[in-house]
């Protein structure tokens, strides 16, 4: 590996224990230049412990974090990151104008304010105090500060949480143009269909390990993404259903219950064996229980 | 370039902590505004008597006021800005920043050092204007530049409470801890009129000394100026300590 650039982000066994809580347990996990990474993983799972990791923002207990090469509270290695946390807020008397100037102020050759604020798609509420704002738009104005510097590498965590729909695919947009325009960026998601539909690469993080780490497509293709729920007419067993894309299956009172990436191929699968189905319901699976599934079935 | 210049960020960053501190009432009212209300209680109706070692009764409690109010831009701004800010995780954000945390901490004694040098004018030039309270430029440079110096040990104090107390303590906390501390200090009333037990307290506390620094610029003060200097170095080392035992409590909980 001599001569390869350094990673932007590097964890190496990097524990990280909260008391009894070890929230992070052991992730080895390195993210180069340009890449555009989506952590995923239900609430808990450990996404915003391994960003304060990358970050500094906490100390590992065991292993090591690095940023571009450097320990992570470096200000050199901080100057090159924008960063949207969760629950940080700022005060609310000064405008969205002002404070993305102030944090521009922080960074080395930072973006016009107006172009971070368009970014963020606040621009009709540039001269409005932080006060006034709604949930959402105070969450774009965390955006607008976390790319107004410029950066090369964004830590987005939970970007569009308590946005509308609207909203999200602004964000969204900007997100892909950043990283078309080359940034390296690093979100946590508890979505799989954002993950989806923005990330080169997909990390899953479950009770703090990382569970897998590959393309959306093939994330998408082992991670059960539907619900499955029918009553058949006749009484059927688990060899029902051998050689079907079902990644769990549970069958009490006459109902089944399965979860799988692909129902129509199951549900196909079952008319061609003759069972027959009432009370059909096809829902989007939990991502808790999703995880529950792959990490049972490796 | 790697990194922004320090001298750009702390000038951005002492702007907005000003423009935020001058746009809660809460707190340009009570620095600016109280310490003239309280001498036009205290101060206005005695402010034409001259003692008999010819210092200007009106002085003497323009000074007085303006030692409280110092020290109240010190105690309150510090106080429960820092516990605000703590409440409403800003420090989180920052922390993640380039801005690196003692350039943000300067910004904020600057920023109460201006707040501090605008209350002692507005004071001042109240007393001149309605009190007609009259003493050289030079009395009323002197007695601004030591409050401004002297103000530390308040410093020390505010961070303290900031980082010891919740958001919503922390004004309790605070005027808990600096009514009581003016009042028995002589700062509101001559020392003479207080209990006692005050009178003998008072030569030990913070406010007390820190006073003595303007009262003796009216060749009005009760002791050398390098006892009160002492007694305040003491204080702000007393002070300073507390803060920063609060400040890494919080930073182990939070940051480590």
């Amino acid at each position: 590996m001599a001569g390869r650039p350094p990673s932007v982000v590097e964890l190496r066994g990097a524990r990280k224990r909260f008391g009894a809580l070890e929230a992070v347990k052991g992730v080895d996990l390195a993210i180069g230049a340009g890449e555009l990474v989506a952590l995923l993983g239900p609430n808990g799972a450990g996404k915003t412990t391994s960003i304060s990791l990358m970050l500094g923002l906490r100390r590992p207990t065991a292993g090591e974090a690095r940023l571009f090469g450097l320990d992570p509270s470096d200000r050199r290695a901080r100057s090159r990151c924008g960063v949207m946390l969760q629950e940080s807020g700022t005060t609310g008397v000064l405008t969205v104008t002002e404070v993305v100037n102030l944090f521009r102020a922080y960074y080395p050759s930072p973006l016009p304010a107006a172009r971070a604020i368009a970014l963020a798609g606040l621009d009709d509420k540039a001269r409005a105090r932080i006060g006034t704002l709604s949930g959402g738009e105070r969450q774009r104005l965390y955006f607008a500060l976390a790319v107004c510097g410029d950066p090369e590498a964004l830590f987005l965590d939970e970007p569009t949480v308590g946005m509308d729909v609207e909203a999200r695919r602004g964000v969204l947009e900007s997100i892909r143009a950043l990283s078309g325009a080359g940034k390296t960026i690093v979100l946590t998601t508890h979505y799989l269909e954002e993950a989806d539909q923005l990330a080169h690469r997909v990390v899953v993080i479950d009770h703090g390990v990382v569970i897998a780490d590959a393309t959306p497509s093939e994330i998408k293709a082992r991670i059960p993404s539907k619900r499955v729920n029918f009553r058949p007419e006749t009484a059927v067993g688990a060899s029902t259903f051998s050689g079907l894309p079902v990644q769990s299956l549970e069958i009490t009172d006459h109902r089944v219950h399965l979860l799988s990436h692909e129902p129509e191929t199951v549900l196909r699968g079952l008319f061609e064996r003759g069972v027959v189905i009432r009370d059909l319901e096809v829902t989007g699976a939990d991502l808790e229980e999703a995880f529950l599934s792959m990490t049972r079935r490796p | 370039m790697t990194a922004a210049p320090l001298l750009r960020m702390l000038f951005a960053q002492t702007r907005c902590e000003i423009l935020m501190r001058w746009r809660v009432p809460a707190f340009s009212l009570t620095n600016l505004v109280l310490p003239i209300v309280f001498f036009t209680f205290f101060g206005l109706p005695v402010a034409h008597i001259v003692r008999g070692d010819g210092v200007s009764i009106g002085a003497y409690l323009l000074a007085s006021f303006g030692a409280y109010a110092v020290g109240s831009v010190m105690v309150y701004g510090f106080g429960i800005g820092v516990a605000n800010e703590r409440g409403m995780k800003v420090d989180r954000l920052m922390r993640a920043s380039p801005l690196p945390p003692l350039v943000l901490m300067l910004a904020k004694v600057l920023t109460a050092l201006v707040f501090s040098v605008v209350a002692l004018i507005l004071l001042i030039s109240y007393g001149i204007v309605v009190g007609g309270i009259h003493e050289p430029p030079g009395v009323w440079a002197a007695i601004i530049v030591r409050l401004v110096v002297g103000s530390l040990p308040f410093i020390g104090l505010g961070f303290a409470i900031g980082y010891w107390s919740g958001p919503h303590a922390a004004p309790a906390v605070a005027n808990l801890i600096y009514l009581p501390l003016s009042f028995a200090s002589g700062l509101f009333m001559p020392l003479n009129q207080m209990p006692a037990f005050i009178q003998k307290l008072a030569p030990y506390l913070p406010s007390y000394h820190y006073a003595q620094l303007a009262w003796s610029a009216l060749g009005a003060g009760h002791e050398a100026l390098w006892v009160s200097l002492l007694w305040l170095a003491g204080y702000t080392a007393v002070f300073l300590a507390l803060a920063i035992r609060s400040y890494k409590r919080e930073e182990r909980a939070k940051f480590a």
